[in-house]
């Protein structure tokens, strides 16, 4: 391997910068003995001052792993090979846990991935960010004070003094990913490692932070940034390496990669993100032997097109808060869900997507208005009719993991969902209800398993997790198996809250491919709550816009997306991150 | 899936792994005491053949030896015998008075989580009048009542420990109940019964089988306690806090006589806290 500055053997479009701040050839990774089981294998990049360069993959590619090993983090139980691993054009290769502790936060920072557990809860924030202050520096208690109001004014968050004394808890996302980064640039490091930073946060926060980062950039820090999603990198990233199975399969400039991706992982990642591409579109290749375009048969078939099934008439939801104001989570929102179509519901956090999920699924009660099933009151009616209806009305959950029991195998969870379903479905029980004797069938044992085989089928999940916990499965999968639960009962609407915030941007691909066909085969109308404007314009016939409690537009997809009137909707649209 | 998304299931199925199959020292050492216990409690002649109760006089005050390991006591009775014969006498108090208060405190807890503010509110307050007194007091309360005697004890300490049971149980149960997953059998259109069989109560109450692991130790060491104060089993029977007491007379010149009895409670509580820690270890990671 080369050892000179000039990155000789680099097979790559864009020949790394001669001069690095990070430096790596050949760096391997893993778990266990020393040369088994690598995580991370054979990795050479290089990042020049003032440079971004984005490592992007799915989770389990091993990127988290890269991040941490760069700066001694990787853990007592990992391995690590290199030929080369240099920051600032030091070695670092093999230092001790003592000779890392100096360096970090002083040549490397680390931005870590999730800011609500990467925060002490107990600490105020100005101690977190004056802790490395206090380590690397001999500033008196005056001087980190100032320097520390000045990095939270660096990152965005004015008014120092009294931010210093708030504690994680008190802080928005945004605000806490902010405090973060200002942990990590305290020191100004010339190199900073970013994992994830946007995941989780709204678009026009997500949008402030890349600018964040992009100003960081401008100062000349060389930064690092982990993602697994193309459109977010894109804006800021100079170059890109894509990870899968831990190897790098491509590297290049962002603007050559994103438009001429060389490798099929890339490709797919690109395929993946939902904005801009129309509704019908698949984000994941078709399976073998499938024509590419769906035909839409079933939606043809289905009776009485256009019917409402889902409708709300001025719902109104107030909780009452520490201080004894009222604050009113939800005020006044009406919409109708037509049979067969999908209503996106789409705003930022606070804005009571989740508590008008809520109430739709009549978990809780609203102090003011009415939700309609099937033109059935639903919300005003009692539990007990209510339960006629609810095996019309799925319901997709953001936290699959949480919403099933612990102690249940996915097969016990699918069996549940189904006996409940036959259950529902006795014409005797169901009363006025609508019946269903299609459920009835498979009054066995034998039946139930068939069904719940058809289910997991119908969700392409191997029958070999039955007997899986859901605590062992991927997100991907746990969300199949939601949706599968979900379509027990055969219901004729889903309510879907965040369906994919928690996944990859390959497995969200998967799971709205899965859920477009579905609506498909089974005519199913979908409500879809998302702060992700991409998913919503993917998914959704019409769009309904949610700011604090009210709906401020709603429209066709197209005339929203296309040509918004309120400010609002405009400024949540120029925030969205686009492969440009 | 992608075989990535697989590759992460592994991983974690072997995180999980590696802390359940391994045995710590301690633990096989509580498992073999266990052991021990549980056959000197069912078949006590096994360990010991001898009568606890035969009295030999001209063998009283022996310093443990190797025809009486644990020595003998003032009227010649071996002392290993006795300890080994009172073991399932305070096993059975230990374990019915766990039961007792568990029991107690599942219905109380039940009550309160489950039938609304009234009642939760009512139940609460009684709990708080149960917890301004200490529990041997509340005990000693019940033994002057009822008169002393081993059963009185027993009941006397499952009464003492029922509202602590009680209290964990509620949490249990509220947050459970609020939980997700409940959430999402309402939305199945899972009946409220339906759903308190089938979810609420098997995640509110398999913690407790940890619980009442580590609280046949406590109780063991509560009945002794009332023994020992002489409001418990009377003493010519082989029972561990009356030895104790009986051994106290003559602490100064034959140890032994107080030491074993007490050396075995201590031992029964260490095993039980500790194999109940070890279940719950298991059962977190499982």
């Amino acid at each position: 391997m080369s050892q000179g500055t000039h990155p000789v053997g680099h097979r790559s479009a864009a020949p790394g910068p001669l001069v690095s701040m990070l430096r790596v050839r050949d760096l391997t990774v893993g778990f266990g003995q020393p040369g088994e089981n690598p995580v991370v294998s054979g990795l050479s990049f290089d990042i020049a001052p003032g440079e971004c360069l984005a490592l992007v993959g799915e989770s389990g590619s091993g990127k988290s792993v890269t991040a941490r090993s760069l700066i001694g983090l990787a853990g007592d139980t990992a391995w690590l090979e290199a030929t080369e691993l240099a920051i600032n054009g030091n070695d670092v290769l093999g230092l001790t846990e003592g000779e890392w502790r100096r360096r970090r936060g002083r040549d490397v920072g680390l931005v870590l991935q999730d800011a609500l557990v990467s925060l002490d809860p107990l600490r105020p924030i100005g101690r977190e960010i004056a802790d490395s202050l206090r380590l690397h520096t001999t500033l008196d208690r005056a001087a980190r004070r100032e320097r520390v109001q000045d990095v939270l004014k660096r990152v965005g968050l004015p008014d120092g003094r009294t931010r210093v004394r708030q504690r994680s808890g008190e802080l928005s996302g945004g605000q806490r990913q902010r405090a973060l980064i200002a942990a990590a640039i305290a020191l100004d490091p010339p190199l900073l490692l970013v994992d994830e930073p946007t995941t989780a946060l709204d678009v026009t926060v997500q949008a402030q932070i890349l600018e964040l980062l992009e100003s960081l950039k401008a100062r000349g820090t060389a930064i690092l940034l982990i993602s697994h999603d193309l459109a977010v990198v894109g804006r800021i990233a100079d170059r890109i390496a894509v990870m899968s199975a831990g190897r790098i399969v491509e590297q290049g400039r962002t603007a050559r990669l994103l438009a001429a991706p060389r490798q099929e992982q890339t490709r797919r990642m690109i395929a993946a993100i939902p904005v801009d591409k129309p509704r019908g579109t698949r984000l994941t290749a078709p399976p073998a032997e499938a024509s590419p375009v769906v035909p839409v048969v079933a939606l043809a078939a289905m009776p009485a097109p256009g019917e409402v099934v889902l409708e709300t008439i001025g719902l109104v939801k107030n909780f009452r808060q520490p201080d004894g104001t009222v604050m009113s989570a939800v005020d006044g929102i009406s919409f109708q869900l037509a049979r067969g179509t999908t209503l996106g519901l789409v705003g930022e956090s606070g804005s009571g997507k989740t508590t008008t999920a809520r109430l739709l699924l009549a978990l809780s009660r609203p102090d003011a208005g009415e939700v309609r099933v099937l033109g059935r009151p639903f919300s005003a009616a009692s539990e007990r009719e209510r339960r006629r209806l609810r095996p019309e009305l799925g319901a997709i959950y953001q936290d699959a993991l949480s919403s099933f029991d612990p102690r249940l195998t996915v097969g016990a969870v699918l069996r549940d969902a189904v006996r409940g379903a036959r259950r529902q479905a006795r014409p005797w029980f169901a009363g006025d209800g609508p019946e269903r004797p299609d459920l009835q069938v498979g009054r066995t044992a034998s039946g139930d398993r068939a069904r719940v085989l058809e289910l997991l089928d119908q969700v392409s999940l191997p029958s070999a997790l039955l007997s899986r916990r859901p605590l062992s499965l991927s997100g991907g999968q746990r969300q199949r198996v939601g949706i599968a639960r979900a379509l027990a009962s055969d219901p004729q609407i889903l309510v879907c809250d965040e369906p994919v915030s928690a996944l990859d941007v390959t497995v969200q691909a998967q799971v709205l491919d899965l859920l477009d066909e579905l609506q498909r085969e089974r005519g199913l109308s979908l409500l879809v709550i998302s702060h992700d404007l991409g998913v919503i314009q993917h998914v959704s016939d019409r769009v309904a816009v949610m700011l604090a409690g009210r709906i401020v537009e709603t429209g066709p997809t197209e005339q929203v997306f296309g040509a918004p009137v309120h400010p609002y909707t405009r400024s949540l649209l120029a925030a969205v991150p686009r492969l440009a | 899936m992608s075989e990535l998304e697989i590759q992460a299931g592994l991983g974690r199925l072997e995180r999980a792994r590696t802390p359940r199959r391994q045995i710590g020292v301690a633990e096989a050492l509580a498992l073999a005491f266990a052991l021990f216990l549980v056959v000197a409690a069912f078949v006590p002649s096994f360990v010991a053949p001898g009568d606890p109760l035969a009295i030999d006089p001209l063998s009283a005050f022996q310093a443990p030896n190797p025809g009486h390991w644990f020595g003998t006591d003032e009227s010649g009775r071996d002392i290993f015998t006795r300890v080994s014969h009172g073991t399932g006498g305070s096993l059975a108090i230990g374990t019915l008075a766990t039961a007792l208060g568990l029991g107690l405190g599942i219905l109380l807890g039940t009550m309160a989580g489950m039938l609304g503010r009234v009642v939760d509110f009512t139940v609460n307050r009684f709990l708080e009048v149960m917890f301004a007194f200490p529990g041997l007091l509340l005990a000693l309360l019940v033994i002057l009542v009822f008169g002393p005697g081993a059963q009185t004890a027993t009941v006397a300490v499952g009464l003492a420990t029922a509202p602590g049971y009680a209290r964990i149980i509620r949490a249990q149960l509220i947050s459970v109940r609020s939980s997700a997953f409940v959430e999402a059998a309402t939305v199945l259109g899972r009946g409220p019964w339906q759903i308190l069989w089938r979810h609420i109560l098997p995640n509110t109450l398999a913690p407790l089988f940890v619980l009442g692991t580590l609280g046949i130790g406590q109780a063991i060491v509560w009945a002794s306690a009332l023994s020992y104060l002489g409001l418990g089993a009377a003493p010519p029977a082989a029972e561990w806090g009356a030895m104790l007491s009986a051994g106290r007379t003559y602490i100064t010149s034959a140890w032994w006589m107080a030491f074993f009895p007490g050396l075995f409670i201590v031992l029964t509580a260490i095993t039980a806290t500790s194999l109940g820690r070890a279940i719950e270890r298991r059962l977190r990671h499982a």
